[in-house]
């Protein structure tokens, strides 16, 4: 009720500043209830959000547990300067974009010509099987799902016995770091293209059939109707997500990516995340790790904007 | 029907049938590789090669040595409590939220929100993260399991707006006759919302059976160790030697094969037989989470 707040509003700035106050309490003692049940939400994000953005200053010290992060003495740019000048810095860079470039230009389209080609299918029951056996692998856990690649990838693993079939000799996928990315995205695709896909048929539901109608009096056919009519009606969701995608391009695949990865495929695996993960988890050295953490989150941001900047010039489809 | 299908249209039609079959193999083969494979007698599936069709022998020797291996048992106890005790506090916290923040006379809510939705974009990242839940002695407790996630912010747009679509005025005749915001949110708004809340159990709770990462950095005791970071271990770092201690030498090797198989049916199992009951409500918050914001 917009007009009870203007009103408010209207109140406290005809009368003196400390009444507005006054009234704000008197709306607290009033409404009590919701105002404590905002409280632990606050409290929720203040301590689990907040506080570690907060504890990004450590970036910038030379952090000792004892010492907690208001006592450990400064250090500026130092662990900035050191990851810029650490010689697996380029390779990291360069993993991280390479891995986001593949999901951007394999895995991101998958689900939209899945969508594409579900849209085309004339019968109901046999469009439901499909979509339903492809959502399952979306609720398979990262674990198992890297389980499965480990076995199924094996020198003697099905992978292998199939193309065996065809006379070729048995790769070891997981030692060879040219196999990585190929395997990681293809698992990607397969985890995720039918509950990708959801949200692009939701688009599609939502076009207005007299379009359909109109192009076909204009003769034409599915693919022109296709090219014409759907595609431009899921635009903004493709664009809204493909923006949300780049936003988060720096930072997801972690989880996934410390399962899979091993030693002898760091050269193409190994991306900044992974790289945190090991330096400041399991090498315990945490101003260093909190510095590149930090450093690949200012990099997404930079992303998210410019991303969200040329689409809003270019197709008038924004998230802000 | 006016319509003439052309002829590239009738190849492309095939094409379209042949890609969907394709894809539904490609995905459900995986899985019924597995479970043949987990029933299989180990000494021939280890010689085995090729595409399974059926199980090779017969033997529920892994499905035996799974289900008494301890560290399986514990794990499955563990995920069921991180489950069940996860998601209540998810729900709890996010319809707190969601409530508070659905009302339209609220100081603040606006900066509230925008607090909310700063989280989504912004985040402390893994290392303070990891700092904080040590200064808080959280550290290899279930709490740093349960209390870190309380809130997806996501979830609680999503609920917000589902009680917004509420009718005011079922709210304002029951605050006629002297309910607080405490009854109203108990007796007209909840009941009124379920489909939006069992998509939110769900989600949380799925959430919670598949998380192993939050596992991985904060526990160390293996006591307290869900299903999937016993699986982490089982399937990627190749140690079933824990279970066949009964077993002799030259059958180890054989059996910790269909050892693997036989883990990743009975870890997934819950979510497979669930998923065809469960799957409209899947799908239902996806469409409420992508049409309405």
């Amino acid at each position: 009720m917009p007009e009870l707040e203007k009103k408010m509003q209207a109140a406290a700035s005809t009368v003196p500043a400390d009444s507005k106050w006054k009234i704000i309490k008197k709306d607290m003692i009033r409404n009590r209830y919701i105002y404590l049940m905002l409280l632990p939400v606050i409290a929720y994000y203040g301590l689990f959000h907040y506080a570690p953005m907060y504890g990004l200053l450590i970036a910038f010290k030379d952090y000792g547990i004892a010492d907690g992060i208001m006592g450990s003495p400064w250090v500026g740019f130092a662990h900035f300067q050191n990851f810029f000048e650490n010689h697996y810095f380029w390779r990291l860079i360069r993993n991280t974009l390479m891995i986001n470039m593949y999901q951007l230009l394999i895995a991101f389209p998958a689900p939209i010509i899945l969508a594409l080609l579900l849209n085309e299918l004339r019968s109901v029951l046999f469009k439901r099987v499909v979509q339903t056996i492809s959502y399952l692998p979306h609720f398979i856990s990262i674990v198992v799902v890297v389980g499965m690649i480990v076995d199924f990838a094996a020198r003697d693993g099905l992978i292998n016995n199939i193309l065996g079939m065809f006379g070729a000799e048995p790769i070891a996928f997981l030692q060879e770091p040219g196999w990585f990315r190929p395997l990681y995205i293809s698992s990607e695709v397969w985890q995720g293209i039918g509950w990708g896909s959801i949200i692009y048929l939701a688009a599609m539901s939502t076009i207005d059939p007299s379009l359909y109608d109109a192009a076909r009096i204009d003769g034409a056919g599915r693919l022109k109707q296709t090219l014409n009519v759907t595609i431009p009606g899921i635009m903004p969701t493709i664009v809204v997500l493909l923006i949300l995608n780049i936003g988060s391009m720096l930072s997801v695949g972690s989880e996934k990516i410390i399962l899979m990865y091993n030693p002898l495929t760091y050269e193409t695996a190994d991306v900044i995340s992974t790289y945190v993960y090991r330096k400041g988890i399991l090498g315990a050295d945490f101003g260093y790790s909190a510095a590149v953490g930090l450093f690949n989150s200012v990099i997404s941001f930079i992303l998210l904007t410019a991303a969200n900047t040329v689409s809003k010039r270019v197709s008038e489809n924004s998230l802000w | 029907m006016i319509y003439k299908r052309t002829l590239g249209e009738s190849i492309f039609k095939g094409f379209n049938l042949c890609f969907m079959l394709l894809l539904c193999l490609v995905t459900l083969y995986p899985f019924i590789y597995i479970v043949f494979a987990s029933l299989s007698n180990p000494a021939e599936i280890a010689r085995f090669r090729g595409l399974l069709f059926y199980p090779q022998g017969f033997s529920l020797d892994a499905y035996k040595a799974v289900l008494e291996n301890p560290m399986i048992v514990t794990g499955y106890r563990n995920t069921l409590f991180y489950v069940t005790a996860g998601t209540v506090i998810n729900l709890i916290m996010t319809t707190l939220g969601a409530y508070a923040l659905s009302r339209r006379n609220v100081y603040f809510k606006n900066w509230i929100m925008l607090i909310i939705v700063i989280t989504m974009v912004f985040h402390g990242g893994l290392i303070p993260s990891f700092l904080l839940i040590n200064n808080l002695g959280m550290l290899n407790t279930p709490w740093a399991l349960l209390l870190p996630g309380a809130i997806s912010s996501f979830n609680l747009i999503i609920m917000r707006t589902a009680f917004q679509g509420i009718p005011v005025s079922l709210e304002e005749s029951a605050r006629i006759d002297g309910a607080n915001d405490w009854v109203i949110m108990m007796r007209i708004i909840l009941p009124l919302s379920m489909p939006v809340i069992a998509v939110m159990i769900l989600w949380y709770a799925v959430g919670h059976w598949n998380s192993y990462f939050s596992a991985l950095i904060y526990l160390r005791d293996r006591e307290l160790f869900p299903l999937q970071l016993v699986l982490r271990e089982i399937l990627i770092s190749n140690s079933t030697d824990n279970m066949m201690t009964g077993a002799a030498a030259g059958d180890r090797l054989d059996i910790g094969i269909t050892i693997k198989y036989a883990t990743i049916i009975v870890s997934t199992l819950p979510i497979l037989v669930l998923y065809p009951f469960l799957q409209k409500y899947f799908v239902h918050g996806v469409l409420i989470g992508a049409l309405k914001e």
